[in-house]
């Protein structure tokens, strides 16, 4: 496969996709988008299967000098295949949400969607610092139009706050790789992951990249864009939104903050821990009290990226590790709750909770499905959940106790409010007689849904099929942390070990 | 010291006042029907005079063999750079505006040669290395544009907006003759080279509020805050093609002006001016962005747009480095770009009788209506908000690198942050046109020039515009070297 520009052409397809559908009528539309992520995924799969895990950190490169300033430079390692994989895996899904729930200017919303679909690979592909910011800061684009075009009723302020907040985050960045290039004379993001750029900077820099990344993530309290997004967003947007968009955030600093700037990153470890344990612990009680079902995962969100930012900032494999499969599991299952949402909100129109009740009996189906997907989300051992936050977890144990306590508590709470909810849906009587009268799933629904419980699943079971790759990078990464690893405060005491003779007089009593 | 290669370096200046001399002729015997047929003949002009200043482009003329009359002038590179965007934009106002005019048949002979003779001033005035030349060039500008702006005389906005630019015009030029008269007084010169080497040292007060008054004369010019004022009633009130012609042609050979007595003239006291354009840049930055939040009317909103972006340009200046100089012509070409496909889309927009549609209420729903159009106008919007891919981006891109790259951190943050608050009207005419209900009262259509022009500015804009950078940036480059090298 070497020289081929798969990534280039993963790239390319979804926009010419993007821009035929923005051309034709509303079914053909439908078939173009439909077609075009499919080959994408396909793609995809190419590029996972042809992936020499434990060969060159950077594989599939790419490298044209088409710009003033920057290159057209492309390539991926272990962490990056595996949220374009992410990404790849959920846009046909996306599409087949929208299928019949759109109907008004599909072109232009397949259109935005391909577009973001280019320009969501791109992130994860690029390797030119300013190449990265240009995919990074145009997904504002299609993303602003989808809330505001098909979004509900408050969409407009909704797409303000979005396309605003995510936007002054960003542009401190740009501020600080323009200082970034201008210090180490490149633009490449391999060579200035080993850059040792000095430490007094680095707070700064850091800073700036935080200002964008903690937006994205997002960290409490710039995290108020995101139930609004979520809420008015059409069922796919939310998918992408929660899927992929946010890792975004959790991709920037494992890619970003730690590598290019590990003695800012320990120094400031502390805001981390402090907004992360914030945010698991509110936004899981703000989660508790909600009657929106799309505002209840979107604040469930906010946890989990927190546990996601803790985990990251354990300086050390198993929270490096953690994290990133708590991203992917998160982007599975949160757009799989949004998908089992839409099920229902395509039915009845509405995400009042009160509005449901009692739906196993007449969706059975249904009910098997999110139930796969709320245990996934609570994190119980079998699914994808449980892997990644344990190993987050275990990674935050080794440096901080306390922050360990408050996190695993708001795992607790995330287990409290997500089964309240499922008790309010699925289970009670059925006391609305037009809920009562859904149908179960049909065969469109069953085609979006069996995909992401089968990953979820095999995420959960056999771990190592997506740990595998991404090992390589996690271990690099780690030993360029080793350089300013944080003293954990577990204060591990060995004991000498006791004298074999005690042992065996015990035994003979 | 050889006139007959003199006179070969102001042959564009010759073409366009010898055509602009027999087409007044034209004129006068042709009336206003040879109108058409003049304005064909002008742009033939502008292209003429186009294709003579870009060999010195290309070739990165720069030095003593570029200098004309004892140092009076200058055909360097960064000169032609500036011209060919002025040309450029007098060409296409001059394709633009006989439809608007026939509609009101307004259409008169007059309009293409005052474009015309306003672009031999600019020219001018780019190439200008001396106070006396610098002062015949903007006056000759100065002295069209004011009648282009009153040339609807039946329309009261229009004689307003004609009355209010030559009051306010000619207190600015008073301004900056004041300032030129301080600075000859303490220099003992008139050209750039005799100024710059006499302010070496220490530097007098008289001289100081020389330099002052005159960059308030030419911030004035630029529509820059604190002296913007101007802006908004004469972009509102004029003609919509002459205010396509005002924010852009202009604008840039005010700011090449600008730059080259800013590095040129007084490169040797860069300390004393310096604060003076970041107070006027961010000034204008925060100014523009947020007097076009409450606007109502399109053309308005272009106004305080493009004082917003003149503060991002003075960014450039601010850095007082070759980079920066380079990063503000790059700048100005994609502001053009920019310019002229929002204001051909403005042009475009007509109700049902053609008459000229500028609220911006009545742009609700154009998406669903005029789909074309709206995606022109949202790419517009998006490339002045300078948000990627579209190519706007690029330029604030530039800008900030060379600020950062001068060592002025604080400024590019407080800018480019600010610059946040401007994307909120952008973005607030995407939402008018693709999130509310279909108001539908765009219903004219143009005619082929307006939608070719339309066409192929907004794919300049388009991502399409990255595969540019090389070559713009590597013109920008020489044309900034031929500035410093002279300074």
């Amino acid at each position: 496969m070497s020289g081929f520009p798969i990534l280039s052409l993963m790239l390319l397809i979804p926009l010419v996709g993007g821009v035929a559908c923005l051309v034709s009528n509303a079914q053909t539309a439908r078939v173009i988008a439909l077609a075009a992520t499919l080959i994408d995924l396909a793609l995809g799969v190419v590029l996972w299967a042809s992936y020499d895990i434990g060969g060159a950190q950077w594989q599939f490169t790419e490298r044209a000098d088409l710009f003033a300033g920057m290159q057209w430079a492309l390539g991926i390692d272990g962490i990056a295949l595996l949220l374009i994989m992410l990404s790849v895996f959920l846009m046909p899904i996306c599409i087949g949400a929208s299928w019949k729930s759109i109907e008004t200017r599909v072109g232009e919303y397949m259109a935005a969607f391909l577009l973001m679909e280019t320009l969501m690979i791109g992130v994860f592909a690029a390797q030119d610092l300013f190449l990265f910011y240009i995919f990074f800061e145009a997904g504002l684009i299609p993303m602003y139009l989808i809330i505001g075009i098909w979004g509900g009723a408050e969409r407009i302020y909704a797409s303000y706050k979005f396309f605003l907040y995510t936007l002054l985050g960003s542009v401190l960045m740009l501020i600080a790789m323009f200082w970034m290039v201008n210090e180490a004379g490149t633009t490449s993001i391999p060579v200035l992951m080993a850059y040792d750029f000095p430490p007094q900077a680095q707070t700064w820099l850091w800073l700036a990249f935080f200002a964008s990344f903690a937006v994205k993530m997002p960290m409490w309290p710039v995290h108020t864009w995101l139930p609004d997004a979520h809420v008015q967003a059409p069922t796919a947007g939310s998918v992408i939104l929660a899927g992929v968009l946010l890792k975004m955030g959790g991709y920037g600093f494992i890619r970003f903050s730690l590598p290019m700037f590990p003695e800012a990153s320990a120094q400031l470890a502390w805001v981390i821990f402090a907004l992360s344990m914030i945010a698991v612990i509110y936004t899981s009680l703000v989660a508790l009290v909600q009657h929106d079902m799309k505002k209840l995962i979107a604040y469930s969100s906010v946890a989990h990226m927190a546990i996601v930012t803790v985990g990251l900032f354990a300086f050390n494999r198993q929270g490096l590790e953690g994290a990133m499969i708590v991203m992917l599991s998160h982007g599975l299952v949160s757009g799989a709750l949004f998908l089992s949402v839409g099920v229902i909100y395509d039915r009845l129109h509405t995400r009042e909770i009160d509005r449901y009740g009692g739906l196993a009996i007449n969706m059975p189906q249904y009910a098997l499905f999110f139930m796969l997907f709320t245990m996934a989300s609570v994190g119980l051992p079998g699914t994808s959940g449980f892997v990644g936050e344990f190993l987050a977890l275990a990674g935050i144990y080794q440096l901080s106790s306390w922050v360990t306590a408050v996190c695993t508590t708001g795992i607790i709470l995330g287990a409290a409010y997500m089964l309240y909810l499922y008790r309010r849906v699925i289970f009670g009587v059925q006391k609305n007689a037009d809920a009562a009268a859904m149908p179960d799933l049909d065969a469109r629904e069953w085609l979006m849904m069996a995909p992401i419980a089968a990953a979820v699943l095999w995420m959960g079971v056999y771990p190592e099929s997506f740990l595998a790759p991404m090992r390589q990078d996690i271990i690099a990464l780690d030993a360029r942390l080793a350089q300013a690893r944080p003293a954990g405060d577990a204060k591990i005491k060995v004991a000498a070990a006791k004298p074999a003779v005690a042992t065996a007089n015990e035994e003979a009593h | 010291m050889d006139l007959q290669h003199w006179l070969w370096l102001i042959a564009p200046e010759e073409t366009l006042s010898v055509a602009g001399l027999i087409l007044l002729l034209v004129a006068a015997w042709g009336g206003d029907r040879a109108s058409r047929l003049i304005s064909i003949l002008c742009v033939a002009a502008l292209t003429a005079a186009a294709f003579l200043v870009a060999p010195a482009l290309c070739s990165g003329a720069a030095g003593a063999g570029t200098e004309a009359f004892y140092g009076q002038y200058r055909a360097d590179a960064f000169a032609s750079f500036a011209k060919l965007l002025i040309y450029g934009a007098a060409g296409v106002t001059l394709i633009v505006a006989p439809a608007f005019f026939d509609r009101v048949k307004a259409m008169r002979a007059e309009f293409p040669l005052l474009v015309l003779f306003a672009a031999l001033g600019m020219g001018l005035m780019v190439s200008a290395t001396d106070l006396l030349t610098l002062y015949i060039g903007l006056e000759l500008n100065s002295l069209s544009a004011y009648v282009l702006a009153a040339f609807l005389r039946s329309d009261e906005r229009s004689a307003e907006a004609g009355l209010k630019y030559f009051v306010l015009g000619a207190l600015a030029s008073g301004i900056l003759l004041f300032g030129m008269s301080l600075v000859y007084g303490f220099t003992g010169t008139t050209s750039f080279a005799g100024i710059r080497g006499v302010l070496g040292g220490e530097m007098g007060m008289g001289a100081l509020f020389g330099v002052i008054f005159m960059l308030s004369g030419l911030a004035f010019k630029i529509a820059a805050a604190p002296f913007h004022m101007w802006t908004p009633d004469v972009y509102e009130g004029a003609p919509t093609p002459v205010t396509m012609f005002f924010a852009t042609a202009p604008k840039v050979a005010a700011m090449a002006l600008t730059m080259r007595v800013a590095m040129e003239a007084f490169g040797a006291q860069a300390a004393a001016w310096q604060q003076i354009v970041i107070f006027a840049a961010l000034l204008s930055i925060v100014i523009g962005a947020l007097g076009a939040i409450g606007q109502a009317n399109i053309k308005r909103l272009m106004a305080y747009s493009s004082i917003n972006n003149v503060g991002f340009i003075l960014i450039g200046l601010a850095t007082v480095t070759a980079a920066g100089a380079s990063a503000m012509l790059v700048y100005l070409a994609i502001y053009v770009a920019t310019t002229l496909a929002g204001f051909v889309a403005i042009l475009l927009l007509r109700d049902e009788n053609g008459a000229p549609v500028e609220a911006i209420a009545d742009l609700s729903g154009l998406s669903r209506t005029r789909p074309w159009l709206a995606l022109a106008l949202a790419a517009v919007m998006f490339s002045l908000a300078g948000i990627p891919p579209l190519f706007g981006f690029w330029a604030k891109f530039v800008v900030f690198q060379a600020a950062v790259e001068a060592d002025l951190i604080a400024l590019a943050a407080i800018g480019i942050a600010a610059s946040v608050i401007g994307a909120f009207y952008y973005i607030k005419i995407v939402k008018i046109m693709y999130f509310d209900d279909a108001a539908d009262v765009v219903k004219g259509t143009g005619d082929w020039a307006h939608t070719a022009i339309l066409a192929l500015t907004t794919l300049a804009i388009s991502p399409l515009g990255y595969l540019l950078t090389r070559w713009i940036g590597g013109l920008a480059d020489s044309a900034a070297a031929a500035l410093f090298l002279a300074a």
